[in-house]
């Protein structure tokens, strides 16, 4: 176990050169004389201090994967030990960042190479340490405190406040704690450990990567995050600190999808990893996030997001390391008692990486190429979402959601990292390429995906909805199991054929599809919709059939007449208006019923 | 820099060479090999190398290469192209050598191949609207400068003539034609001679670069040729401010010649003999494309791939299409029935073109008539199935109008010719000419005063 003590006298560690190349080939580097090196320690490799990280010892030979183009290294040219392990820079100014994979501000690399690509070779601080934060302590000198404990405030941004907290490894009586104006740098509290001995606090902490970030206990998720997509909150919702996957081919609407929860859900911190994916991507996420207002606060989107950028063209071994520093990010911000949501965009990406480096260092393969730990990696992975009881003597409570997309080949879900991946995850949104081609967006396929956490929020919308809202969710998933089977039916022999109450359930089946399911991620009205009013519209739909079913099953009944009702035509207008109130949505389920005795 | 010749080469297998007794060698470093009895020498990079023994990926063939006499010269550097504003207007072979009897070049940058990764923060989101002429790209699959869509095609389809129409109409509204650069890479000499022409005869081969490397040409030269094609694409867009249209053909034999060197490596491979590292390659090839903060050039690509069997999900499709930004299907299908440009508008996608449609771009109703002829042909294809099972008597009224809108959307739509240059507005009002087809209350996508505004007097409605 790292403790932050090591950590803080590491990051000073003046780089001792130790070790000689002896091979290159591509990102992997190997070098010989770091017998006294750790695992996953950082090194600086060549005179052009290329940023490197240990993941192999042999003897005194480590394998380092750079995280930098290696071309014009070659045997012979020196390495660099710092004696700390793959940290990310935790302090007030991580909020509204873009970041490459090794936690680097990408503005600071344009300002070093001067134009728009990127250089190697640049060193850049992850946090500005210059920059000025106003510090309120929450504690006083004299007070005792625990690791996890909160010593005071920084406004961070207009919607977040930075919880200083005491780090993982400290605790003890406070010396002397001070508000005022301070640089991440600065001490601003002394603590006076068990033992005598004297800690200063600074606003800005390291922690390892490749390590969770400890916590009191997890407790059991029980709460939805709401992401006003309609398949998603009321057919296949996930928890606050729940894993998700979105498994899809190219083209069915991952992204948009994920940027999509990222825009609306309601957690309080966005971490968006664009691991792998392109460039494009995130110069969109970057351009809208700003000037996109957050239903839950109204305030830019951007106050709340952290982006960690290594698009594909990036160095692989960066986009390795890049879903661990966000995940980190993620963590620490759980700590401070926030609801974090975390988008990996694509975790195959981050798999394909580690096959690459698998293969470089020629180890014997697992499937398609993949290493053997690709599973155990992935599971590690995913279980650091969670909602949690977080360390300190307050003990919040925080929540990490991790989403990771997964881009499996030709959009088979037999291959590992899909498989690795659903068998860790309890949310599978399964991305459906003839969906896609008939342009149903998001693409979801209601048949196929599932939510596990369903049965744990039925309590939850009960109490917050509506008491019959698992009932009527439960009707609307069992009308569109009917209509995929009845649909057979109907491409075998005909419309003509079926009763009317297959029709009906065709009818409304078909309405849930296209008024409820169907969703513009481009329509800014239509994108959001409230958990409230999912439950109205749903609802309204469930009664036409629940109303109808008695009416059409009469003799001599003519279906036309019922599909002609107006109330139907009407269910455009009433989705449209944002300002319905649930009295409108009641007097509108009350008009239904009017229309539908008007047949009997 | 040393520059230290070696004579001890070990072995030479397929496009590799093992030199021994190296010092001083570094990662990626050109090598200059001369074959005892040739002239010119031929050039190779290092692609691993330990301690004294360096293993040399060759850009030319080692045909005849011997192991003794043969000579390896590292150059300290990178492979580089020299570029200058000149290249506009002449033809290179896939080394990047002059190849059209013309003037040798002069130079003004020497620029590493390989190029460097764009800051995703240094660019700027693309959103000017592309008009092709071709409305099913125009309207329903919008194309923005900076953008990366390519074609995806079969063998047998003119995915040639498509990529020859687009870059003959291809115009953005702040006028000023696109330079073109061209890369073929393993394709016939005839498509080859195709393009040259097509450009020729459309004036713009004075505005354009060509890469050749033809099926005879070496199979590792097409390695460094769309990197050459790329590096001549960033030096005109981003020094010498102008819009970039390139254009690769074929990415699949590219795709092969990589999995012939991976062989002969012999790495572990992935799917379908592919190495694991494909799609980062294509990446770094594919994401050379953009727009620049503080850069007035732009870079478009257009790469042209062929799917084996028409398969959508192998390697070279998939992976491609998880790179770039939407993709043109070539449709076999409507190709048979003889619709030109046989674009397959559903299984076509593009995802930037929200960025490049609606008021002062294309037009205000372009987004919503787009969803709705989305929707409508979707449905009229529906209906085609059934009836071809149920027969054109079991439909109603409303399908059998759908049906009738598909195939005109097809046949009028789609099927503009190859000559023909239609403007959006244009492609916009056939688009609602055609909606016309279909009765009012099936039109759920586009709101009433949208159709008052743009639907054409002439309705069937009320028949219907």
């Amino acid at each position: 176990m790292t403790n932050s003590q090591e950590t803080t006298q590491a990051q000073t560690n003046t780089d001792v050169a130790t070790g000689v190349i002896e091979r290159v080939t591509g990102p992997l580097v190997r070098v010989s004389g770091m017998a006294e090196a750790k695992l996953y320690e950082v090194v600086k490799v060549s005179e052009e201090k290329l940023l490197g990280e240990i993941i192999e010892l042999h003897g005194d030979v480590a394998a380092i994967q750079v995280y930098e183009e290696t071309a014009g290294i070659g045997p012979g040219d020196v390495v660099y030990r710092t004696g700390r392990t793959m940290s990310v820079a935790l302090a007030p100014g991580l909020l509204e960042s873009i970041y490459d994979g090794v936690q680097r501000p990408l503005h600071k690399i344009e300002a070093a190479a001067g134009n728009c690509f990127i250089k190697r070779g640049i060193e850049a601080e992850a946090i500005d340490m210059l920059k000025m934060w106003k510090f309120t302590p929450v504690v006083k000198v004299g007070d005792t405190v625990v690791a996890g404990d909160v010593l005071g405030e920084v406004q961070e941004t207009s919607v977040i406040v930075h919880k200083i907290m005491v780090p993982p490894t400290e605790g003890g009586t406070v010396v002397s704690i001070e508000s005022g104006e301070f640089k991440v740098t600065d001490t601003i509290a002394t603590l006076k450990r068990a033992d005598d001995t004297v800690a200063s606090v600074e606003m800005l902490q390291y922690w390892p990567i490749r390590q969770p970030r400890p916590k009191a206990k997890k407790i059991f998720p029980n709460e939805p995050l709401r992401t006003g997509g309609r398949s998603i909150d009321t057919f296949f919702p996930i928890a606050k600190g729940g894993a998700g996957c979105i498994p899809g081919p190219f083209g069915a609407g991952k992204t948009v999808t994920q940027q999509g929860i990222a825009k609306y859900c309601d957690a309080e911190i966005i971490v968006y990893i664009g691991c792998g994916e392109r460039g494009n991507e995130m110069t969109e996420v970057l351009s809208e996030f700003p000037h996109l207002i957050d239903p839950n606060t109204g305030e830019p989107l951007m106050k709340r997001t952290i982006l960690i950028a290594n698009t594909s063209n990036m160095p692989v071994a960066a986009r390795e390391a890049s879903v661990y520093t966000g995940i980190t990010i993620a963590e620490y911000y759980r700590d401070m008692g926030y609801n974090v949501a975390l988008m990996a965009d694509s975790t195959s990406r981050w798999a394909e990486a580690m096959r690459e480096i698998s293969g470089r260092l020629e180890e014997m393969p697992g499937e398609e190429g993949y290493p053997a730990y690709l599973s155990s990696r992935t599971a590690e992975f995913y279980e650091r979402a969670g909602m949690v009881k977080t360390l300190g003597s307050e003990g919040r409570t925080g929540s990490l959601t991790v989403i990771g997309a997964v881009s499996p080949p030709g959009g088979d879900l037999s291959e590992p990292v899909s498989q690795a991946t659903l068998r860790v995850t309890k949310t599978f949104w399964s991305l459906d390429s003839d969906l896609a081609y008939k342009k149903h967006f998001p693409s979801i396929n209601w048949l196929t995906s599932y939510s596990l956490y369903a049965p744990n929020f039925e309590e939850f919308w009960a109490r917050e909805i509506a008491p019959d809202f698992s009932e009527v969710r439960k009707i609307a998933l069992t009308l569109l199991e009917k209509e995929s089977s009845l649909l057979e039916i109907v491409r075998l022999v005909g419309m003509e054929s079926l009763s009317n109450s297959d029709k009906l359930v065709l009818k409304v089946a078909g309405m849930i599809r296209e008024d409820f399911l169907f969703q513009n991620a481009f329509d800014a009205d239509d994108a959001y919709t409230p958990l409230a009013n999912q439950y109205s519209l749903l609802k309204s739909l469930v009664t036409f059939y629940e109303l109808g079913k008695d009416v059409v099953t009469k003799e001599e009944f003519d279906f036309k007449t019922f599909a002609e009702i107006p109330t139907i035509a009407e269910f455009q207008a009433i989705k449209g208006n944002l300002k319905a109130t649930p009295e409108d949505y009641q007097s509108y389920q009350e008009r239904i019923s009017t229309d539908i005795s008007a047949l009997a | 820099m040393s520059q230290k010749e070696y004579t001890d080469i070990s072995s030479i297998a397929g496009p590799l060479l093992v030199v021994e007794g190296v010092e001083g060698v570094k990662y990626d470093e050109l090598v200059e090999v001369n074959v005892p009895g040739e002239k010119a020498p031929r050039f190779g990079k290092v692609l691993d190398i330990a301690k004294d023994k360096a293993v040399v990926q060759m850009f030319a063939p080692t045909s005849g290469m011997t192991a003794a006499g043969t000579r390896a010269r590292f150059k300290g550097e990178t492979l580089k192209l020299g570029v200058s504003e000149d290249m506009l207007g002449r033809v290179f072979n896939g080394a990047g050598e002059v190849a059209d009897n013309g003037p040798e070049l002069v130079p003004e940058q020497r620029l590493d191949i390989s190029g460097e990764p764009i800051n995703p923060y240094s660019r700027e989101f693309p959103d000017d609207f592309i008009q092709t002429g071709i409305s099913s790209i125009d309207v329903m699959n919008t194309l923005v400068r900076g953008q990366k869509l390519p074609i995806f095609s079969g063998a047998g389809l003119p995915h040639a003539r498509l990529a020859a129409q687009i870059a003959r109409q291809a115009s953005v509204k702040d006028g000023g034609d696109f330079a073109i650069v061209f890369a073929t890479l393993g394709v016939s000499f005839e498509e080859a001679e195709y393009f040259r022409r097509e450009f020729e005869e459309a004036g713009a081969l004075e505005r354009s670069v060509l890469f050749i490397n033809t099926a005879a040409d070496p199979v590792v030269e097409r390695i460094s040729t769309p990197r050459m094609a790329l590096t001549t694409a960033e030096y005109l867009a981003f020094e010498k401010g102008m819009h970039v249209l390139v254009i690769l053909t074929d990415m699949t034999n590219y795709c092969e010649a990589l999995r012939e060197v991976s062989a002969a490596r012999k790495e572990v491979p992935g799917r379908r003999g592919y190495p694991g590292y494909l799609y980062t390659d294509l990446s770094t090839l594919y994401e050379r494309a953009g727009r620049v903060k503080g850069k007035s050039g732009t870079i478009t690509q257009i790469p042209i791939l062929t799917m084996p069997d028409d398969d959508k999900t192998h390697p070279v499709p998939d992976l491609t299409g998880y790179i770039t930004e939407g993709q043109f299907v070539v449709s076999r299908e409507l190709y048979q029935k003889g619709v030109f440009p046989p674009v397959d508008v559903q299984g076509s996608l593009s995802r930037l073109w929200s960025a490049g449609v609606g008021e002062g771009k294309t037009r205000a109703d372009h987004s919503s008539l787009k969803d709705q002829l989305f929707a409508s042909y979707a449905t009229g294809r529906e209906v085609r199935e059934l009836a071809v099972v149920l027969g054109e008597a079991s439909l109603d009224d409303t399908d059998r109008a759908h049906l009738k809108f598909a195939t005109a959307f097809e046949a009028e739509f789609v099927g503009q010719g190859e000559y023909e240059n239609r403007s959006v507005d244009e492609s916009l009002d056939i688009g609602w000419k055609l909606l016309s087809l279909l009765p009012r209350a099936s039109l759920k996508r586009v709101k009433a005063d949208l159709i008052k505004k743009h639907m054409p007097a002439v309705t069937n409605e009320e028949e219907a």
